[in-house]
């Protein structure tokens, strides 16, 4: 005898998410869920994010990481609120939930706040699959990764509204093919921007200044 | 990965989806479709399953995956096709506007009881 179930293995996280979604947009907040290998960069590309947008825009970070609260100290450091979220405490889990966002955007006045930037846990797979009741999510690859992350990890590139190619200031050390990288993203996502950029020389922050706050402006 | 928790939510979703006229009949087989652009590993996933299917209605029964295709649509021409490979580019027109119609799946099916 068999019996139907039709039902989603992820159904009670993408209604968490489209729950977040709802409150999000009530309360008029633009929320970016940023992905990366680990090492890639996030952290600092953030934190000279916020130093480009505050205090003109009220900014609310969330950071994922399996354990240590590192991340977030740093990004307080800039007068951002900042909430770890810390996934051993849930199971070891290599990416964050709607719930787990859920629980962490409870502890912050979204009244006040214009923009929520989710920092992922390192992990180019796992994150992918997770909605999370993002607007938008940003997948950055820095140049040291070798160029043919985007084909080993179709979903993420598939997934993602931006591409941002950090570390651009290496270039010069190393022996690596922008322009393959970039052709093997069209390959994937041909509808993606691409921005090249670097946390320490600032190069492309101006373009992904502008990307940002038109989607910000969007969603208003 | 992410497979335990997975394997943890099949059973709480397929477990509660049992008439209370089956509850007790062993199950047999718990069918899935998963699609081969998600970010779940079937071998991997039935590995975690047995584990957590210990001491559930679940216990011993196969989990049998169907896996689905990744199927594209070219929003330019409209030409459908199936990819092996990670190409998202249609192969008629070049189009790079493209949507996937299937290989997103992590469906849970249907379940089977033993007579």
């Amino acid at each position: 005898m068999e019996i139907k179930v039709a039902q989603k293995m992820l159904d009670a996280n993408d209604e968490m998410a489209r729950h977040n979604r709802l409150l999000f947009k009530e309360k008029n907040v633009f929320v970016i869920n940023i992905m990366s290998s680990p090492g890639s960069g996030k952290t600092t590309l953030l934190e000279k994010t916020l130093g480009r947008i505050q205090p003109d825009i009220n900014c609310g970070i969330i950071v994922g990481d399996i354990c240590t609260k590192n991340d977030a100290e740093r990004i307080l450091k800039t007068g951002a609120p900042a909430i770890q979220i810390n996934t051993d405490a849930f199971g070891g889990e290599c990416h964050l939930s709607a719930g787990s966002i859920e629980k962490a955007a409870s502890d912050f006045n979204l009244e006040e706040m214009d923009l929520l930037i989710v920092e992922n846990v390192g992990n180019l797979v796992c994150p992918a699959e997770f909605d999370i009741g993002e607007d938008v999510r940003v997948v950055v690859l820095s140049v040291t990764e070798g160029e043919d992350k985007p084909l080993k990890y179709p979903l993420m590139f598939r997934e993602s509204s931006l591409a941002l190619l950090n570390k651009i200031d290496l270039l010069p050390y190393l022996d690596y093919d922008i322009g393959l990288t970039k052709k093997y993203i069209t390959r994937i996502n041909a509808e993606m921007p691409v921005i090249e950029i670097s946390s320490k020389t600032l190069e492309g922050f101006d373009q992904w200044i502008e990307w940002l706050k038109n989607r910000i402006i969007q969603k208003k | 990965m992410h497979e335990m928790s997975i394997a943890i939510q099949i059973i709480e979703i397929a477990g509660a989806s049992i008439p209370d006229e089956l509850k007790g009949t062993p199950v047999e087989k718990l069918n899935l479709k998963i699609g081969k652009l998600s970010a779940v590993i079937p071998d991997s996933l039935v590995f975690c399953f047995d584990i957590a299917a210990e001491n559930t209605a679940f216990e011993g029964s196969f989990l049998n995956i169907e896996e689905i295709p990744v199927r594209l649509k070219c929003l330019s021409c409209d030409h459908q096709w199936i990819i092996e490979e990670p190409a998202f580019k249609c192969d008629s027109c070049n189009s790079g506007s493209i949507e996937v119609i299937s290989g997103r799946e992590l469906d849970i099916e249907s379940i089977e009881f033993q007579d």
